[in-house]
């Protein structure tokens, strides 16, 4: 299993790789022809009011945050702050602005910094980003209307901002999210979702709600010659098989796969050398509800866990574009228990622990699932059979993707089937499954569990960024042995691109959100794009 | 006329007024909400005061009785509320969306009356015949055709293979985005409409005063012409408003397909994230198409017929 780990990591690298090799001395000019695969729309060009990863695709082209997500060390780092200082108790950080524009000529300043995120943390304007500010001292006081200003943000002069944390932990994870964008104070804001002002590489030039986004280069980009493109058009394709022949005809430039598709491209001599692969961190899984009784017992999950072959259903029906799950944290976590295996497919090991538990027989449940080919109902009418050898009775309860988080949300279900994040920050992620993490934030599962709590607590407290991981890794094994889900795969992100393309990323936090400015076109590309 | 189409519009706010109402209680039985869609990607974690304060803001915390009255108010003066998604007034989301959705169902249209139309007529012309023969078999194959398939194929031939069309795609002014999304949504109707017009030419040519025409030495292109097609003409038109006004309404999928950004994709969009106010805004422009188009209808069949007056 080892060796099979490290084929897999090897082989997320050696495409990784392989996709940036090409791309020694790039090109300016030229359009490229980009697709957001997860719908036929976008909510808004505010990024900040939308919780939506296709949202993200093109907001990542507008926007800029303090920190950015750099796909090929996995790390965050800083990307509208030139550099930063750590205080000795290392929760207050110091942090010195770059010479940057927003596309209205507006210059970047502290105070933008500290108008954006007292504008996303706004209990008023209840925006998703809010989320990203938890970490910021004084936030808790302003969301509960004791302070008219967030205490941990302060201006030291036009160039330079302080913002103190209430943790240790890394805050990069926060601030390089996509939806804690830094806009200008001066621009009006009613006017950020149909005409955005950012500090991104590429400026709106059209927007078509329901087809298309159009952008055009940002001569005023902070770093100095980037962007390589002219122009920058993404297409809202939510339709796979109309993205799969606009690909062929060569319409556009880049498109995700889903399985059916990845099987035929690897298999297609004309396609099969553009393909960039990525594990990415969804950790696809079967959730169980401790009110479930015979799910109480670490035994039963365990049995479970033993009795599906995962790896059959990741060959017959993921078609090979998945990774085996171990535990909780996907194999790109710094976290990521490299020795670990998971579960094996041991039908009699999950009879004798059914046995052990006293549910030889009897058990009966219903999986929440959505038509999702990758972690939906066809995966659960696949793990049926394999269950109803070891004696448990499992039955779907099929629904739309808005009725799967309200059962989740509401506690109403017995068990459920879902793609979650887990990751890129590890900490955050195991946070999900802390005893005081409620369930309608994201312990779905109601998972408690004492020494798993010690092990987060010393995460959060530890200064030495190899203890913290050290205490992570320890957490998530933990997690693997007490199985509060059955840990299915962690999904394989598959992006095909056209010949002439060069500079896409092999980004495990999401394949679709690319570093734009990076991407440039060869002479071999058509007329149309030149 | 005048009075005609008054009362037709006033026999519109029932019917509108209905809709809402089921709409409502439909979206306040079925399990999921706006904000329990906004986690369904299960992705972004969100923190539960926003959630909170969205409810509120929305006015998702009040009852059923007093959200339906707000609503019903704010349609009395025009107002279709704002989109839980967007946070935009719902018309400002429905309107870039209205006019290429009524460019493809025109165009849509267009091609099934165009081809539609003179196959029925040339097919009943010569009933029993290889062509007759072939119309009609033609006509139920693009009956039964599922609209996502024959998309597809449409794109496979015509953009992928001779590379004559995009295959994907929209822009303003420009017909050959048009050309593949309206033939896969108009082959449906074309079909209905050879049929249609096959059975009403069948039907009036063995009619006593097309054989008395004939009798009479009436050459056999002026007995059609003036004596067929005009008959024929109101039950063509009757189809050609019933299929017009439904169109919108049917180009969910191939919207989708062929990434249109007409208000059927706008309305499945909205149902996923129970956007409560675009789907009834939605279904109130669709459902007005619907009854205008047929409105107008009414009145064209005084303009064809003498013999129908509309008062």
């Amino acid at each position: 299993m080892l060796t099979r780990l490290g084929l897999i990591a090897a082989l997320a690298l050696g495409t990784a790789t392989a996709a940036l090799a090409q791309d020694a001395t790039p090109k300016d000019g030229g359009k490229l022809i980009f697709t957001a695969p997860y719908g036929n729309s976008i909510t808004s060009l505010d990024i900040t009011a939308t919780p939506h990863t296709q949202d993200e695709i093109v907001a990542k082209a507008i926007n800029r945050s303090l920190y950015k997500w750099n796909p090929i060390s996995g790390k965050p780092e800083l990307d509208l702050a030139e550099s930063v200082e750590k205080s000795a108790d290392g929760k207050t950080y110091t942090y010195k602005l770059r010479e940057a524009t927003f596309h209205n000529g507006d210059k970047l300043d502290a105070d933008d910094v500290i108008w954006s995120y007292n504008r996303l943390a706004d209990p008023k304007k209840a925006l998703p980003g809010a989320e990203q500010m938890l970490q910021i001292a004084g936030v808790a006081e302003f969301q509960a209307g004791k302070a008219d200003h967030i205490s941990g943000l302060k201006k030291i002069d036009d160039r330079t901002v302080q913002i103190t944390f209430i943790n240790l932990a890394e805050p990069g994870w926060n601030l390089m999210s996509n939806y804690a964008p830094i806009y200008s104070k001066d621009y009006p804001e009613d006017q950020l979702a149909s005409k955005p002002n950012g500090l991104g590489p590429f400026k709106l030039a059209n927007y078509v709600p329901g087809s298309k986004v159009e952008l055009v280069k940002f001569d005023d980009f902070y770093e100095k010659g980037k962007p390589h493109l002219d122009k920058l058009d993404i297409m809202l394709m939510g339709e796979a098989s109309a993205r799969d022949v606009a690909f062929r005809n060569g319409e556009i430039d880049a498109s995700v796969l889903g399985p059916e598709q990845y099987e035929a491209y690897i298999q297609d001599p004309a396609l099969k050398d553009h393909i960039l692969e990525v594990a990415e961190v969804y950790t696809r899984n079967i959730g169980f509800n401790p009110k479930i009784k015979a799910f109480q017992d670490k035994r039963v999950r365990q049995a479970i866990n033993y009795a599906i072959d995962k790896d059959l259903i990741i060959k017959k029906l993921a078609k090979n574009k998945a990774y085996p799950a171990v535990s909780w944290l996907p194999i790109s976590s710094p976290a990521f228990d490299k020795d670990a295996k998971p579960y094996a497919y041991d039908p009699e090991k999950a009879k004798e622990l059914l046995k052990e538990a006293g549910f030889e027989t009897g058990l009966k449940f219903s999986v929440t699932a959505t038509p999702n080919e990758s972690w939906g109902v066809p995966i659960v009418e696949a793990i049926i059979p394999m269950l109803a050898k070891v004696g448990v009775e499992v039955t779907t309860d099929p629904v739309d993707g808005s009725v799967l988080s309200d059962k989740i949300l509401s506690d109403n279900f017995d068990a459920y089937i879902w793609s979650n994040s887990s990751g890129p920050d590890p900490l955050k992620y195991l946070t999900c499954f802390y005893s005081k993490t409620p369930q309608n934030a994201c312990n779905y599962v109601k998972f408690s569990n004492a020494d798993f709590d010690n092990l987060i607590d010393e995460a959060g407290n530890a200064t030495d960024p190899a203890k913290q991981n050290e205490f992570l890794r320890q957490a998530n094994d933990l997690l693997q042995e007490e199985a509060p889900v059955w840990f299915f795969n962690y999904n394989k992100a598959v992006m095909a691109y056209q010949p002439w393309v060069h500079g896409l990323k092999p980004n495990g936090a999401e394949m679709a959100i690319q570093d734009y400015e990076d991407i440039w076109i060869d002479d071999s590309a058509p007329a149309s794009r030149k | 006329m005048l009075r005609f189409i008054l009362r037709r519009m006033l026999q519109m706010i029932p019917t509108l007024l209905a809709v809402v109402l089921i709409i409502f209680v439909i979206f306040s039985v079925v399990p999921g909400s706006f904000i329990t869609s906004l986690m369904s990607e299960g992705r972004n974690v969100m923190n539960a005061d926003v959630l909170a304060h969205l409810n509120e803001q929305f006015g998702l915390d009040k009852p059923l009785p007093v959200r339906l009255w707000d609503y019903l108010w704010g349609l009395a003066h025009f107002d279709l509320g704002i989109s839980y998604r967007t946070r935009s007034p719902v018309w400002d989301v429905i309107e870039p969306r209205l006019w290429p959705s009524v460019k493809l169902a025109l165009a849509a249209m267009g091609f099934a009356a165009v081809v539609g139309i003179p196959l029925g007529f040339l097919a009943a012309l010569k009933p029993g015949s290889v062509f007759d023969t072939g119309t009609m078999m033609m006509a139920v194959s693009g009956l039964s055709l599922p609209e996502f398939w024959f998309g597809l194929l449409l794109m496979y031939v015509f953009a992928l293979h001779l590379g004559l069309l995009p295959s994907f795609g929209y822009q303003a002014g420009s017909i050959k985005y048009i050309i593949l999304p309206a033939v896969a949504l108009g082959v449906s109707p074309m079909a209905l409409l050879a049929r249609t017009t096959r059975a009403g030419v069948l039907d009036v040519m063995n009619a006593d005063f097309v054989r008395t025409a004939r009798a009479k030495g009436l050459s056999e292109p002026r007995l059609v012409r003036t004596h067929v097609t005009r008959n024929v003409l109101v039950l063509v038109l009757t189809t050609l408003g019933l299929q017009v006004g439904s169109l919108m309404g049917q180009a969910i999928v191939i919207e989708k397909l062929f990434s249109w950004p007409g208000i059927g994709s706008l309305l499945v969009d909205s149902v996923s994230t129970r956007d409560i106010p675009v789907v009834q805004g939605t279904v109130i422009v669709i459902v007005l198409w619907f009854l205008v188009i047929n409105m107008l209808v009414d009145v064209a069949y005084a303009a064809i017929d003498p013999r129908i007056k509309v008062t």
